[in-house]
């Protein structure tokens, strides 16, 4: 009681276009707002939250806002008073960097986007160079930013918002990576001062908060140095800082090392590979890889994390940003100045993190554990 | 015994002399002794647990050994780092869920050890990859990653990423016992060929075709001991101690 036609041989069924229904933008919203009561209510009403709030806030950011003026008076009350923010923009770029010297700081932040472009995009011409050129890098920064050997110096004192944060996050960033990978190898070493070197070092790390390191910087730090030595408060809250992530770096590296199968370690050493050739060829690609998530995430925190600067004197956006909602012409601003610097974070961290999902995807070798 | 054993001591490939292994509290290998002659095949089988994985990662050190002396190649195996590598760089090994280096292609994961610890030229190490790549029937997949290739696949590359380092002796560590039936007779095939070379090799597995096929003798443990070591007509048609008959009972029984 055979009621279909079977009208091909059997083992050549072609293969058929998907039913109807089954594609398309009506199936997507189908599928994804609209599937079911409770789904379609929720969906209405999020639409209609989204129209109670949008439009207010374009208006009062863009259509009723002022962007030019010189104090607070000559703002529309009912809309954002950007002007405030274009008449500090330098202060909070620059901090105190003198103005005529302005330009090494933009040098050095188009260097950094080059040195940056290297190390990240692997299709940069030209990339051995390049990469030479990025390890090389830090130290022309110091030298514009700073000046000496021919350029005028300029005191650590002065620096100050958007180029302090980005002196200490990518300080922070660059050393902490290694540091971190140095410290995680290190746990697992059979060498017991190494190991319990490391241990300590992560645990007593971690065990305190980054407030208190930056305070240890600030004041404690000048006791255990020779009296007299000077070391730039900066170049001490660098230190910390990179010591901070590090010893979060470690764990995170950690986590990836433990997540390969021991048979990778065996296979390298069976081919004869010695134990740096093993780390470097063979476990820490993939660990790295593995760990991609928590590293950003980490690198992400410590960014933030420069703005606890303020504590020991160094103004940051934010702290700018307080220091400017203080101003008498300008009172009553803190919306649009926390905004402000709430935005320039926004932008670097999702930046980070959207870098860290191309990564991960591009790394995949159609591998899933 | 067999006549490798009658052969001069220059032509030992592999010797064990008294041997003991722990961990921990547990006495995983008991009193090993053993003489591989040059470009003998020899089947290690028995049930699990009963410490023959254990004893062919000793000889290249994969596992440390406690008592007694192994020497490869005239290398005795001490905690010496160079006398190790040195050991490892003729000894190829096998494993039973392939270990490839999933971030690297198959042909990266063929050239690494030649360039980095033979120092080979990279061209030359490709040419010798793809030459080792052919013998094993996958030279087309040799851009591919492992993750694309599969099972039976991935323990050819893995055979070839040993037979790069051109070793003495490979060791084989149950490596179809991960595999599909189909892909299974894929990597036996290439296991047989390379034993008509003359390669030692020193295989665990539960492959008693193959066994009968190449091997010069089977040995059998249980307990961490070594119960049985003869050629294969004698061994399975004649085997002389209970645990091995039941244990040939148990495997060949259906």
């Amino acid at each position: 009681m055979t009621m279909t036609k079977q009208t091909y041989v059997p083992g050549t069924h072609p293969s058929m276009p998907p039913p109807k229904g089954s594609t398309g933008i009506a199936y997507w919203l189908k599928k994804n707002l609209f599937s079911s009561v409770s789904n379609s209510i929720i969906t209405l009403l999020a639409i209609y939250l989204l129209y109670l709030a949008i439009p207010p806030a374009i208006n009062w950011l863009f259509f009723d806002a002022t962007f030019v003026g010189t104090s607070r008076k000559d703002c529309d009350p009912n809309g954002a008073c950007l002007a405030f923010i274009g008449e500090r923009f330098n202060l909070f770029v620059y901090g105190f960097y003198p103005a005529e010297l302005r330009w090494r700081v933009n040098l050095s932040a188009i260097l950094l986007i080059v040195a940056g472009a290297a190390v990240l995009w692997d299709k940069i011409p030209a990339r051995r160079f390049m990469l030479w050129y990025a390890l090389a890098y830090p130290l022309i920064a110091a030298w514009l930013l700073l000046g000496g050997f021919g350029l005028e110096s300029v005191s650590t004192h002065l620096f100050g918002g958007l180029m302090l944060t980005l002196t200490i996050g990518v300080t922070g960033i660059v050393c902490s990576l290694p540091i971190g990978i140095l410290l995680a190898l290190g746990r697992q070493s059979n060498l017991p001062i190494i190991k319990y070197f490391c241990i300590g070092f992560i645990e007593f790390i971690r065990g305190v908060p980054l407030i208190t390191l930056l305070f240890v910087a600030s004041t404690m730090l000048s006791y255990f140095l020779p009296p007299g030595s000077t070391f730039d408060l900066l170049l001490r809250v660098l230190i910390m800082v990179s010591l901070f992530a590090s010893a979060y770096m470690a764990e995170v590296v950690r986590g990836g090392l433990q997540a390969l199968p021991k048979g990778q370690l065996e296979a390298a050493e069976s081919l004869g590979l010695n134990y740096g050739q093993s780390m470097r060829f063979i476990i820490l690609p993939q660990a790295l890889k593995v760990s991609i998530p928590g590293i950003v995430n980490t690198f992400i925190g410590l960014y933030k994390d420069s703005t606890l600067v303020i504590v020991i004197g160094l103004l940051d956006p934010l702290g700018i940003g307080r220091a400017s909602v203080a101003d008498s012409a300008w009172l009553g601003l803190s919306t649009e100045v926390y905004l402000f610097v709430a935005i320039f974070f926004f932008i670097s961290c999702f930046g980070m993190s959207r870098y860290s999902l191309y990564l991960e995807n591009k790394l995949n070798t159609g591998h899933k554990r | 015994m067999s006549e490798a054993q009658s052969n001069s001591t220059n032509d030992l490939c592999i010797e064990i002399r008294n041997m003991n292994k722990w961990y921990g509290d547990f006495h995983v290998l008991k009193n090993i002794n053993l003489e591989v002659a040059r470009g003998e095949k020899i089947v290690i089988c028995g049930p699990s647990g009963s410490g023959k994985s254990t004893m062919i990662r000793c000889i290249n050190r994969l596992e440390e050994h406690q008592e007694g002396d192994i020497i490869v190649d005239g290398t005795e195996l001490t905690n010496d780092l160079k006398n190790i590598d040195a050991v490892r760089r003729e000894v190829g090994m096998v494993f039973q869920h392939f270990n490839l280096f999933p971030h690297l292609t198959v042909l990266e994961n063929c050239t690494l050890a030649p360039i980095w610890v033979r120092n080979t030229p990279k061209l030359e190490a490709e040419a010798t990859a793809m030459e080792f790549l052919e013998r094993v029937k996958i030279p087309e997949q040799a851009n591919k990653y492992p993750g694309q290739l599969s099972g039976g696949q991935q323990q050819r590359v893995a055979i070839a990423r040993s037979l790069c380092m051109r070793p003495n002796i490979m060791l084989f560590d149950e490596p179809t016992s991960a595999l599909d039936p189909e892909m299974i007779k894929e990597v036996l095939d290439t296991m047989v060929s390379l034993a008509e070379e003359g390669i030692t090799m020193l295989c665990v597995t539960h492959e008693m075709g193959f066994a009968k096929k190449v091997a010069d003798r089977v040995i059998f443990m249980d307990e961490g001991e070594i119960i049985e070591s003869n050629n294969p007509h004698e061994f399975f048609d004649n085997p002389q101690h209970d645990r091995t008959k039941l244990f040939l009972s148990q495997i060949l029984g259906h």
